[in-house]
């Protein structure tokens, strides 16, 4: 029987390795776009399996909050990535240091 | 089966309604406008902006809640709203110049700064973590774009992209704390979430709750740009055009104090032996950041990032102390910060259209060349570093008197500490400007509307250092029905 329990640890999992993925991931901008949604995706799953054990439907209105904005932050992303890559011609996490002090 | 429909009082959401309708004008005349006349939608935007405020003030005192409790219209949230104007106002009218000249003044610019004001007024009404979450990334998105504006400038650029990946992180911390309130609470409304960790009375409450709380704390104090969650600050200040930093340095800043108030007092209300010291440590590092680190800073710009990373700080302090002198200084010490940042900013926008650069150096002799500008801005610059008789210094005493009222001398003393390190790099500014030889000739002209910015936040200064009382009695009646 699966529990409430095993939604949690599994979207804590999740959100887990969204949260390495962004911190030890050194080469690709894309890479962090994916963490970012893996974040996004393991609040979902809190978000509906609390919903569906406590009975209320918060939590899935939520998730589809949620959803619409992990699209415009994509979409956003990617733009950004693009305007990015047409002037420096890389998208190297490495190579994103031209501000500093 | 009936459908019960919920209680929709749309006047509580006038001012709302108005920016959003004058953004989305402003999107349709873009697309239909030759490139010549699109900087005339920035007084479209401008006009729009002024009328909310017109709305606001009639709404002023009004108190009521509307969409089954998801926004909140009291006091509070008109001053909140208020000041966000101004802060969107004030950046509009002071980059005209800069905008033109560097080619950015088309109407997507306005509709995005109109978008992000819109989400920061919804996360100061927001009464649930939907209407919070869905404010707080209206605003945070339409900003990353803002500060990649510039698309032939890498520094732009690369700001947005550094601001959309940290800031993406931090909405998502905020989110998974939302979700473990949600679950140990059973809803996201703020009066169930606060009746739930009411429970148990005095008790801890569950690891969630606790969990989750910390996690909203922390996605909340990256929005504001609080140490240890300030690492992107000087990168996408630095990055961003200017016009878009001023704006940054000031709007944001209000929302995101406004939805902490909001999740401080009325969810997290009853944890507040949980939040106090989580403030209380995010004040010291922020003030430690903001003071020490900006020593060794070169870049104008990246040197106000710090500052207003020490500001953060002061305002935490008042915040951290949780009693209600401690929630009127923080207004107090808002009020002030914006009108001393965006003078300054308008400033740098002004000697920016001069040609010359964004370093401290750049301003080397200004006062022989121009005695006016860099009086003003010695002036903002006294200003924030706390001296008086102006309001920097006012700022500064309530929340210090705050924090001392509260038993929390350590955390008044350390302030005063820092506010004494953070002045040297303030006064290093108005050195290279008195104390040094000109290299420019400082030759441009200072536009009506630059020059209209800056008489107003002088005046602010001037004014509210040595008359505080209406400031102080404002406060005190935005805050008090939140109580």
């Amino acid at each position: 029987m699966v529990g409430l329990n095993h939604y949690l640890v599994l979207a804590a999992i999740l959100f887990a390795i969204g949260l390495f993925g962004i911190f030890l991931n050194r080469k690709n901008v894309i890479i962090i776009l994916m963490s970012i949604e893996l974040i996004l995706l393991s609040v979902n799953l809190n978000f509906v399996a609390f919903s569906r054990f406590m009975g209320d439907v918060t939590g899935q209105v939520f998730t589809f909050f949620v959803l619409t904005v992990a699209a415009a932050e994509a979409a956003i992303g990617l733009a950004i990535l693009v305007a990015f890559f047409r002037n420096r011609a890389t998208i190297d996490v490495e190579e994103i240091d031209s501000l500093k002090g | 089966m009936p459908v019960p429909m919920p209680d929709i009082n749309l006047i509580a959401l006038l001012p709302e309604i108005l920016i959003l309708l004058v953004a989305m004008g402003v999107l349709l005349l873009t697309a239909w406008s030759r490139e010549t006349t699109q900087p005339l939608l920035g007084l479209v935007a401008m006009a729009g902006v002024a009328l909310a405020g017109g709305i606001l003030l009639i709404q002023t005192g009004m108190t009521t809640t509307t969409f089954g409790g998801l926004f909140v219209l009291d006091p509070f949230a008109s001053a909140m709203k208020l000041l966000m104007l101004v802060a969107t106002l004030l950046p509009l009218l002071m980059s005209w110049d800069y905008l033109a000249r560097h080619r950015l003044d088309i109407g997507e610019y306005f509709v995005l700064t109109l978008f992000a004001l819109l989400g920061g007024m919804l996360m100061a009404s927001s009464g649930d973590f939907i209407t919070l979450y869905l404010g707080l990334e209206l605003m945070s998105l339409s900003i990353y774009v803002l500060a990649a504006f510039n698309r032939d400038d890498p520094k732009s650029n690369e700001a947005g992209l550094k601001y959309f990946v940290l800031g993406s992180m931090a909405s998502g911390l905020l989110l998974y704390g939302i979700s473990l309130i949600y679950g140990g609470a059973g809803g996201t409304g703020f009066a169930a979430v606060a009746q739930a960790m009411g429970e148990g009375g005095g008790h801890a409450p569950g690891i969630g709750l606790r969990l989750g709380v910390v996690l909203v704390l922390a996605g909340m104090a990256f929005k504001i740009a609080a140490a240890p969650f300030h690492m992107w600050a000087p990168d996408v200040y630095q990055g961003a055009p200017t016009s878009v930093t001023a704006f940054m340095a000031a709007m944001p800043k209000i929302a995101g104090f406004a939805a902490i108030y909001r999740v401080l007092l009325e969810p997290f209300g009853p944890m507040q032996s949980q939040w106090g010291p989580i403030l209380q440590f995010l004040a010291v590092a922020s003030l430690a950041v903001g003071a020490l680190a900006a020593i060794a800073q070169t870049n104008i710009k990246r040197m106000l990032a710090y500052s207003s990373i020490g500001h953060v700080g002061y305002a935490l302090i008042g915040l951290a102390s949780g009693t209600e002198l401690g929630f009127r200084s923080v207004l107090i010490y808002l009020a002030i910060y914006i009108f001393m940042n965006l003078g300054t900013f308008a400033l740098i926008l002004v000697v920016n259209n001069a040609g010359v650069g964004d370093e401290i150096n750049d301003y080397r002799g200004l006062a022989k060349k121009r005695p006016l500008l860099a009086f003003l801005m010695a002036i903002f610059m006294f200003a924030m570093a706390g001296i008086p008789p102006l309001a920097g210094f006012i700022g500064k005493f309530y929340v210090f008197m705050a924090a001392v009222k509260a038993g929390m001398i350590g955390l008044a003393v350390t302030g005063v500490l820092f506010s004494a390190v953070g002045a040297y790099y303030y006064l290093r500014v108005v050195q290279r400007m008195y104390f040094e030889e000109a290299e420019t000739a400082f030759r441009m002209e200072v536009g009506l509307l630059s020059r209209l910015v800056i008489a107003v936040s002088t005046l602010a200064v001037l004014y509210w250092g040595l008359l505080p009382g209406g400031l102080i009695d404002w406060a005190e009646a935005s805050i008090r029905p939140l109580l």
